[in-house]
């Protein structure tokens, strides 16, 4: 402490990497901001309340929702089949995407034959195929989850493929010096070490199938969050449309959160081998 | 059919006019050329030489990762067609499973021949004891150093109770100090368990220190232009004492002889490719 005299005049290295540092405050000075801008824009009159309701009315538009006398279901009724729809294309993609990339990773065959295919339809906007879909497989529940299934798929099977790709030959090399066989070396070497690669390609499935799953509810659905939204756009409920908008942001935040939890419990080891 | 040494026993890994060319067209590269070369149990063989000598291409050809173009490789009388178990690879970066603790990387090749958890776990720390690392048994890999995953790599190869050792620069990414801790751990490991041990480095000082015969190469075409029957790994075995063996002037007078060696291969190689 005796030094603090002199400490104020040291001269240090500026040098700073760049983007370094502490975002937080910034970012809440930024929501805050937006939403300070928000409410005093629509409570002085500037913004037609059909075009920007108050934060208030989305409050009221919430409760109505959640009480169900918006149309004919409530806020949870339209949410979990959002989920159902989102969570069974996802299962599906899981359990037939994971199995066909990794074969791709390790065989030319299944690489050969799934390639041409998958990379043709793979950067198809899926709303682009919802029609063949309808027309194949009716107006149905089965018609959107085949739709959301592809649209995650995709994802899920480069990035395990990808993740094979990434296992160093040297790990391969040694499990195969202690004896293990081919099918022993996919399970015990291939599939850990493809691991963290596959659980970034779920969370873009996840993200890539959420987007798809409102836009085709808007579409084609009774119930679920984007045919809430396309509904109250219809009577020009602006509130409930930016209601909806709310809701459907932060449950793809909260699978982005849930992602990266899994993440940080299924690979503690990633990036720092 | 083995050849036999002068004390009549036979070579338990035995090389024979082994002649490796990548790319299959006429301009391919000849990696190795007519190599030969015997070992017994006991035999701690480093070889040494500059960047593309073929010494990699050697130690995968025994390790079984790839195959010969011409020539043969018996282990104890039997052709090698593939890596297998009686072959323990260390490598350069460690390539243990990070998803794996330490105890369950020693033990993965017992896992994989079906042996039960028990069983496996107490041979896995009879290997981690022999590396010093009996208490680590539960660490993550990659909370551990350079040298203590090198060392976990090492026991890894022992558990199952191999042949032949096959080490391919295990020390290169370690910093000096470790390097010499850890080399002589390796001279411990050698003298305690009698296995045969095939090294390959890039330092003259390391390859006099571990070997018992050292195996100069020179690279285009790769082969075996000297060998050196040595015996500076047993002093340290006797002596304990790495820097008296490592001060001694014959070592000294050693390194000198090797470096030469190889500088002189560089040299003439360099006009010949230029």
């Amino acid at each position: 402490m005796a030094d603090t005299g002199n400490s104020a005049k040291l001269k240090v290295s500026r040098y700073r990497v760049l983007g370094e540092g502490s975002s937080f405050w910034l970012s809440v000075i930024s929501v805050g901001g937006l939403l300070g801008l928000w409410w005093f824009v629509t409570a002085q009159g500037w913004i037609k309340p059909l075009f920007l309701p108050r934060p208030t009315q989305i409050w009221f538009a919430f409760k109505q929702a959640v009480s169900g006398d918006l149309d004919n279901h409530t806020l949870w009724v339209h949410f979990l089949w959002s989920m159902y729809r989102v969570f069974s294309a996802f299962l599906l993609a899981v359990i037939i995407g994971i199995p066909v990339g990794i074969a791709m990773g390790v065989s030319r065959i299944a690489r050969g034959l799934f390639d041409p295919p998958l990379e043709f339809y793979r950067p198809l906007p899926p709303l682009a195929y919802l029609p063949l879909m309808i027309i194949w497989f009716g107006i149905g529940e089965l018609s959107k989850i085949l739709l959301l299934f592809l649209a995650i798929f995709a994802p899920v099977v480069l990035a395990a493929r990808a993740g094979v790709r990434s296992i160093s030959q040297e790990q391969i090399q040694a499990a195969r010096s202690m004896g293990a066989s081919t099918f022993q070396v996919i399970k015990n070497v291939i599939v850990p070490g493809a691991l963290p690669e596959i659980l970034v390609g779920l969370r873009i499935g996840m993200g890539v199938g959420w987007t798809t799953l409102v836009a085709a509810e808007m579409v084609a659905a009774d119930a679920g969050l984007g045919k809430m939204v396309f509904n109250a756009s219809n009577f020009l409920r602006t509130d409930v449309v930016i209601l909806g908008i709310l809701v459907i942001g932060f449950v793809a935040y909260a699978f982005e959160m849930l992602m990266r939890w899994i993440e940080s419990w299924a690979v503690p080891w990633k990036g720092k081998v | 059919m083995s050849p036999l040494d002068a004390a009549g026993v036979p070579a338990k890994l035995d090389v024979r006019n082994l002649t490796v060319r990548y790319g299959t067209r006429d301009g391919g590269v000849l990696a190795l050329s007519n190599v030969n070369l015997t070992m017994k149990d006991g035999d701690f063989i480093v070889a040494i030489g500059a960047s593309g000598c073929g010494k990699t291409t050697l130690l995968s050809v025994l390790a079984g990762f790839l195959g010969q173009t011409e020539g043969e490789v018996f282990l104890e009388g039997k052709p090698v067609l593939g890596p297998g178990a009686d072959r323990g690879v260390v490598f350069q970066r460690h390539a243990l499973m990070p998803w794996l603790n330490v105890i369950d990387n020693v033990a993965f090749g017992l896992k994989m021949r079906g042996i039960h958890q028990s069983e496996r776990y107490d041979v896995a720390m009879e290997k981690l004891k022999l590396v010093g690392l009996e208490d680590f048994s539960k660490q993550m890999i990659y909370e551990l150093s350079g040298g203590m995953q090198q060392r976990v790599g090492i026991a890894r190869a022992l558990a199952s109770d191999p042949a032949v050792l096959l080490m391919d620069e295990p020390l290169g990414a370690l910093d000096a100090l470790t390097r010499e801790t850890v080399q002589e751990l390796i001279l411990d490991v050698w003298h305690r368990t009698g296995k045969m041990i095939f090294f390959i480095t890039h330092s003259v000082e390391e390859a006099l220190f571990l070997a018992t015969k050292l195996v100069v190469m020179t690279p285009r075409p790769g082969k075996i232009e000297k060998t050196y029957e040595l015996n500076f790994g047993r002093q340290y075995i006797e002596t304990r004492d790495a820097r008296k063996v490592k001060s001694d002037p014959e070592f000294i007078r050693m390194r000198e002889v090797i470096l030469a060696d190889i500088q002189r291969r560089d040299v003439t190689t360099q006009v010949a490719g230029g």
